[in-house]
């Protein structure tokens, strides 16, 4: 069973309780994108099998969306972070590091994570 | 090779069936070929036979991580049908639907192709409205299917409840030439046709990576070792986007879980295939007597093929209302396998950014009955190095221009 923790209101629930809502981390293209930006946003995904990087929303809780670092192939949760984040924070870093190798690691990383 | 026939059940019943070769052979992998298929699931291995069949290319390894028909191809719940809204979907599947027909003789192989008849039931105004505008783009298309009345919903199901409260059963899109198949008979078949064209199909063999040269395919890694080749079709559904992975581009595919199950085997009691999109539902009776029921996909990606409890417990929670029956039966075995999902719900079988790479994939949660026209497609494809008309719509650059296949709105579930 998946279980997660709501990093708003800090309630630890199984799945059901959640919405998921796909790749995390997509920065929107503007009205001047060009069709392959625009494509890249849109459709084409990262889907790895391994470290994930999404979104879910509390939905039978709270109702905000927040991010999680998963493995799609074991589905082990490394930890979840507030939605306003540009990439997962060092404590997801290492504990991904530390799980699946700094490798695993420096592929989700994406610069300094935003403090808000 | 020896055939099947009844000859050969009465010969070798008489020497208690000590001389039956086996379907297909196991060899080693050569240094090179002229092209390779990746996955040996029903649409690679159709993909190869059809090479050598319409095209003459039997010089053709199909590569397998795991066993033969393992992946989806053996794990789904074999609803065939063709009447989809679009007309390059109908076109494709309709073919499909056709080599179905015949495809027993045609491999000298028994698929069981069972056309008992597909109902899509309509439980909302929305799917009448829908179903009949299906039924009359089919009529254009050439595919038949019609749309039905609750009364003739009922006579072709008489174990159905059609008045609700709920889901009330408005009336269905019929297409009695549809129906199921044995699923891994059609892995085999094909199997067994493309080994004795000679063909090598390697099975426990991973491919780990993809060598491009100068924006042309080389060969692949394998846990077997390197295999060179010039002509590449990825076909391996849920593992698409890593294979696109190695050769350096991405899919518009997800992977998600598809579960399905089945109930303890009970006396026949349906005969045709019923499908409840509104309620995510499917079910159909195998000739072993268990109800096997679908739903819909999991939410999140996943490779795991388990998926979660829940989802089948609201399939089942839905359907009880129209099959009241089942609230009595006992669920025996369930599984899950990991499906390539495409944003407009319709497949990729087109070129690649890498030359001599070329990609089938994007089924999804429905290419179980596709299998024989995708592998007609996508030989021709391979061989010619272009598009054929079956093909051509399916490109995986329609996601750049706006140009979708859009199945989703009219099926919801695409099974
Ligand atoms: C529960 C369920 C129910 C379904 N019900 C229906 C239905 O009723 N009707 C219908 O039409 N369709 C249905 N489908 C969909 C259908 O099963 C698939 O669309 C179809 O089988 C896909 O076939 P394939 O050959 O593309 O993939 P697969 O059969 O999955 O074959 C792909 C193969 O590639 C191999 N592979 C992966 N990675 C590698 C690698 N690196 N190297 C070598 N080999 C690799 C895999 O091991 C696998 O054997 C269902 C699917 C599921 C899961
Ligand atoms: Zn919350
Ligand atoms: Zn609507």
């Amino acid at each position: 069973m998946l279980m997660l923790v709501c990093p708003y209101c800090g309630v630890t629930a199984e799945e059901t309780e959640f919405a998921p809502g796909g790749e995390a981390h997509l920065s929107r293209v503007g009205p001047d994108g060009s069709d392959e930006a625009f494509e890249a946003y849109l459709f084409a995904r990262a889907n790895p099998k391994g470290v994930h990087l999404e979104r879910w929303r509390h939905a039978y809780g709270c109702g905000k969306w927040f991010l999680a670092a998963r493995c799609t192939a074991t589905l082990e949760v490394f930890g979840t972070y507030p939605a306003q984040s540009k990439g997962p924070p060092p404590a997801v870093l290492d504990r991904i590091a530390d799980r699946r190798g700094a490798g695993a690691a420096a592929r989700v990383g994406r610069g300094a994570p935003d403090a808000s | 090779m020896s055939r099947y026939s009844v000859f050969a059940i009465v010969r070798e019943g008489l020497r208690h069936h000590t001389g039956w070769p086996r379907a297909w052979a196991s060899p080693e992998p050569r240094a090179r070929y002229d092209a390779i298929v990746v996955g040996a699931g029903g649409h690679g291995l159709a993909t190869a036979y059809y090479l050598g069949r319409n095209h003459g290319i039997t010089d053709v390894a199909v590569l397998e991580k795991g066993w033969l028909g393992g992946g989806n191809t053996g794990r789904n719940t074999t609803i065939i049908r063709s009447n989809y809204l679009q007309d390059p979907s109908a076109a494709i599947y309709e073919k499909s639907r056709a080599l179905y027909e015949t495809l027993s003789q045609e491999l000298n192989y028994n698929v069981m192709f069972s056309p008992r008849g597909v109902m899509m039931l309509a439980q909302t105004e929305h799917e009448v409205r829908g179903y009949r505008r299906t039924a009359a783009a089919n009529a254009l298309q050439g595919v038949e299917t019609e749309f039905i009345g609750p009364r003739r919903v009922k006579e072709l199901c008489p174990i159905m409840n059609i008045d609700g409260p709920r889901y009330p059963v408005l009336g269905a899109l019929w297409q009695p030439r549809g129906g199921t198949g044995r699923h891994d008979a059609v892995a085999w078949g094909y199997a067994r046709a493309c080994s004795q064209m000679g063909m090598h199909i390697i099975e426990n063999c991973a491919v780990t990576g993809i060598t491009v040269e100068g924006g042309q395919v080389r060969g692949v890694d394998t846990t077997r070792g390197p295999i060179g080749c010039d002509r590449l079709g990825l076909v391996v559904a849920g593992h698409s986007s890593q294979l696109a992975d190695m050769a350096g581009f991405r899919l518009p595919i997800e992977s998600l879980c598809l579960q399905a199950l089945v109930s303890e085997p009970i006396k026949p009691c349906m005969d045709v295939v019923v499908m409840a999109n509104t309620v995510h539902g499917y079910m159909s009776q195998s000739d072993k007597g268990e109800m096997v029921i679908g739903g819909g996909t999991d939410g999140f990606n996943n490779y795991t093929q388990r998926g979660s409890h829940h989802h089948i417990e609201e399939t089942l929670r839905a359907l009880v209302e129209t099959f009241p029956m089942l609230s009595r039966l006992k669920m025996l075995r369930q599984w899950g396998g990991i499906v390539d999902m495409t944003g407009d719900r319709s497949p990729l079988i087109s070129k690649t950014p890498v030359g001599g790479i070329f990609v089938n994939c994007g089924w999804g949660t429905g290419g179980f009955k596709a299998i024989p026209g995708s592998g007609w497609a996508m030989a021709e494809l391979m061989a010619k190095g272009e598009p054929g008309p079956l093909a051509a719509e399916f490109s995986m650059f329609r996601f750049r221009e706006g140009r979708f296949i859009d199945e989703s709105v009219a099926a919801g579930v695409a099974h």
